[in-house]
């Protein structure tokens, strides 16, 4: 064995090291409390789930919601690509800001954002959606679509123009240029987010289980369910099976998808709006009354009491509630989720710039690559499995010595760090793969070392994206409901949690405090996202 | 025919093209010859309908074609690297424009042009497979396609190197008259422009400073700046200008060019100077020679001759290798 590969294996160790202990142990328990429930493999019970009536439908409702929302998201989100980072018009950059807004609204304040808008009191209740698989479907598409501008805007930015205007010019149509040359030129990107929307759809937690209740459950839901209330599980074990298998083809797909011959990319200046972007513009406009429309009406119901404008829903949350709903005041539970954010943070930038360092790294050998391509699949399995699942796992496994983190308060910021590492790291390769390694080759031949080769190379483009990265975990793990559900404690709940709770109790005080604390946790993530934003990486959320 | 008066585009105010007029017979091709920046791709955008004009009209006989969009115009731009659909075959990128008009018998048209431009069997190939030169051609093949009343060529040649450039400069020049195709080129180049057009206008600053045939501009450039940028080697004012006329028995001028061969060692020479520098090539000897009253001028000398730093010489004047410049 070279001394390269030991290098990459040493460096690789610690990630490996934190997502061998704290994820696929937990993962691998839960399924083993499934398929040997009493030491013994008799897989027959968790199979058996899957021929229940239930189960098929379930799985049915997972894929035909996450396949409808995804139709319409990128149906949405095509034309609002083109209009916001292809067109310039007054006020761009502020309109951009607040479409992504949704991307990184905790799930549980879609839920309650949807619940009071479409509710028998909510302002579009006549319309009779409430608790229906179409408020579910709405619930989705409102927190992806702004995934599918994201992505998709980003590649139509860096289009090369002139090849549409020689289309142009040989006498194609706008609609021909669209359909022969621009489209074409897309796919990757509108795939990519259609694949990673799907992925978001098929294993949304939050939004599900505050509209759908038990009535229309996903897998994921499901697994929820069956560990929480009926407790059956090989049952919850057999369907964490089945959503990885499904999970995972769903990324092998995607990354087929990415590999293409490239696109040639030239920046281009923002075409004044014209006529002609009528369409595009009218459908932009949709997609933004459609975002807005759900926040502005939560924070109208958040302050309003009996019919009347009031604060007092945000004055009650310095208190536990009516009837003592809770057993913290929401105000605690907001600095609980800022103190565990900033664990899970650090934990997952530092994990999370290891591996990115580690898949990145040029290969010489044919074996070198070989182990950088397992391990960058490796890091990628969090974004793949359930929360619920990990959140129940890390439960049931790390709970005897040497690793009883049961009463630790690091095992929250722990799976929430897991839950943010792909994402870190998606947002950390694209830059520093973009180095171009012949200018590390440089400064080592001018006499610099590894490290200083790494502080005049790779720092001055990194630290922009290691401080977004940072920022979208803190975002992340404000709002992470799936995992954290499970191993809260009681005494120490976040804020979700305590939005959850809230909506579970009856009495209108409390229904109004989790309106008003949704609003809370909704502007906490978004100012972070907007400092996020302010840095302008461009790798923040593409995937 | 192509008409253009008084096209002014502008970019945040600033005029990139200034009161531009041209003319462009039917079946002769223009080259719009400048320095890089002077705003010939953008007049030539404009003329595509890629740019909006901020004041002045383009006319195609006689009617105009402000309002109309680009792909009604029927003007075919060729860009400077070809701009291939890289996700298309070369057959389906030359038969792009004939597939959006329906025209039948697609695969035997789309051979005829492959063949015109020297590429037969190139149809299934992936334009990331082929070199520059082949790509251009393609892309060339592609814009003739629909047989344009108009082609647009930006610099179609100067991403190719030299032997390259000649070579297909020359190829060029044949296609379009052979298929009689009405052509507007824009280049730095002026042996490109040579090579390729009948007819010349001189742009600087987003201005056309001189038009006319080919041959005329460059037998009387407009001003000292448009010989130096035609290739004239110095530019002789005053009494070096008169001087120099005399020595040739040419007509008095106010300014002179030369061309880098118009003075030659001769031995009954009517002018003398010294010799700064000399360099041997293939085809003659080239010289740099202090004249007095003329100041430092290249000259030429046969291979048999091969004088060094320092000599006199006597050189001779080719009055044919000079170009008179009105007022400079």
């Amino acid at each position: 064995m070279n001394r390269r590969l030991l290098g990459l294996l040493a460096l690789a160790a610690v990630p490996v090291l934190v997502v061998g202990v704290f994820f696929v142990l937990p993962v691998g328990g839960m399924l083993a409390l499934g398929f040997w429930p009493d030491g013994d493999f008799a897989p027959g019970a968790a199979l058996e789930v899957l021929t229940r009536s239930r189960t098929i439908r379930v799985l049915g409702f997972t894929l035909w919601s996450a396949a409808v929302a995804t139709t319409v998201a990128v149906l949405l989100g095509l034309p609002a690509a083109y209009v916001l980072h292809r067109t310039s018009f007054p006020l761009r950059r502020v309109v951009r800001a607040l479409l992504l807004v949704p991307f990184v609204l905790p799930t549980v304040v879609v839920g309650v954002a949807f619940r009071q808008l479409l509710g028998d009191a909510g302002p579009l209740g006549f319309l009779g959606l409430d608790g229906t698989p179409v408020a579910i479907v709405l619930g989705l598409v409102f927190f992806n679509v702004a995934v599918v501008i994201r992505v998709v805007g980003g590649a139509w930015e860096g289009l090369d123009t002139r090849a549409g205007q020689a289309a142009a010019t040989l006498g194609a149509s706008p609609v021909q240029v669209f359909r022969t040359v621009t489209l074409p030129a897309l796919r990757p990107a509108v795939t990519s987010a259609a694949t990673v929307v799907f992925l978001f759809c098929a294993t949304a937690f939050g939004i599900v289980l505050t509209l759908g209740g038990t009535r229309y459950a996903t897998i994921e839901t499901e697994i929820y369910l069956l560990t929480v209330q009926v407790f059956d599980l090989s049952a919850a074990a057999a369907l964490s099976v089945l959503q990885l298998v499904v999970v995972v083809a769903l990324l092998v797909l995607a990354q087929r998808a990415r590999v293409v011959a490239p696109v040639s990319r030239a920046p281009s200046r923002p075409r004044r709006l014209s006529r002609a972007d009528g369409v595009p513009v009218a459908a932009t406009l949709l997609v933004l009354a459609f975002v807005a429309i759900p926040i502005v009406s939560l924070v109208a119901g958040s302050l309003q009491v009996d019919g009347r404008w009031s604060l007092q829903n945000y004055a009650a949350l310095g208190t536990t509630g009516d009837r003592d709903a809770l057993q913290v005041t929401v105000t605690q539970a907001l600095v609980n989720s800022l103190r565990t954010a900033v664990d899970a943070t650090w934990m997952a930038v530092g994990t999370g710039l290891l591996v990115a360092l580690v898949v990145t790294r040029r290969s010489r050998a044919p074996v070198e690559r070989r182990v950088r391509g397992l391990l960058d699949g490796f890091f990628m399995l969090p974004l793949g499995v359930s929360a619920v699942t990990l959140g129940f796992g890390l439960l049931i496994t790390l709970d005897q010595p040497p690793l009883d983190l049961r009463d630790s308060a690091l095992l929250v910021p722990i799976a929430q760090a897991l839950v943010a590492l792909p994402l870190v790291v998606r947002t950390l390769v694209p830059v520093l793969g973009g180095i171009d390694d012949r200018q590390r080759q440089a400064a080592a031949s001018l006499g610099a070392g590894p490290l200083r080769s790494v502080l005049t190379v790779d720092l001055p483009v990194l630290w922009k994206p290691l401080l977004a990265g940072a920022g979208f975990a803190f975002a992340v793990s404000l709002g992470e409901f799936g995992a954290t559900s499970f191993l809260a404690r009681e005494d120490f709940p976040t804020l979700p949690l305590v939005i959850f709770r809230l909506l579970g109790h009856p009495g209108e005080l409390n229904y109004g405090m989790a309106l008003a604390a949704s609003v809370l946790l909704a502007a906490t993530t978004a100012f972070v996202m907007l400092l996020v934003e302010r840095l302008r990486v461009t790798s923040v959320g593409a995937f | 025919m192509l008409s253009l008066r008084g096209v002014t585009v502008a970019f945040d105010g600033e005029p990139a093209v200034d009161d531009v007029s041209l003319d462009l017979p039917d079946g002769q091709v223009l080259a719009v010859l400048g320095p890089s920046g002077c705003g010939k791709s953008t007049l030539l955008r404009a003329i595509a309908g890629l740019e909006q004009l901020r004041s002045g009209s383009i006319a195609w006989d006689g009617r105009d074609v402000g309002s109309v969009a680009t792909h009604r115009r029927g003007f075919v731009l060729m860009f400077q690297d070809g701009q291939l659909f890289d996700h298309l075959t070369v057959a389906r990128n030359v038969g792009y424009a004939l597939r959006l008009r329906r025209v039948p018998d697609l695969e035997r048209r789309v051979a005829e042009l492959l063949d015109l431009v020297g590429l037969p069997s190139y149809g299934d190939r992936l334009p990331g497979t082929l070199s520059g030169g082949e790509r251009q051609r393609v892309a060339l093949a592609r814009s003739l396609a629909v047989e344009p009343r108009l082609l647009l060529l930006d610099e179609p040649l100067s991403a190719l190197d030299a032997g390259l450039r000649e070579r297909l400069a020359a190829d060029l020049r044949q296609i379009l008259v052979a298929s009689a195709t009405t052509a507007l080129l824009v280049t730095h180049d002026h042996e490109e422009a040579f090579a390729v057009a009948d007819r010349l206008a001189v742009m600087r600053s987003g201005r056309i400073v001189q038009q006319g045939p080919i041959a005329d501009v460059w037998r009387r450039p407009a001003d000292a700046e448009t010989a130096l940028f035609l290739g004239y080697a110095a530019v002789l004012e005053g009494d070096a200008a008169a001087r120099l006329l005399r020595a040739a028995g040419a007509p008095d001028g106010p300014a002179v060019a030369l061309r880098r061969s118009a003075l030659a060692v001769a031995p009954d020479g009517p002018l003398r100077g010294r010799v700064v520098s000399s360099r041997l090539t293939p085809d003659q000897v080239r010289l740099r020679l202090d004249v007095p009253g003329l100041g430092e001028l290249d000259a030429v000398a046969p291979l048999d001759r091969h004088p060094g730093p320092g000599d006199e010489v006597a050189v001779r004047v080719d009055g044919t290798r000079l170009a008179p410049i009105p007022g400079a």
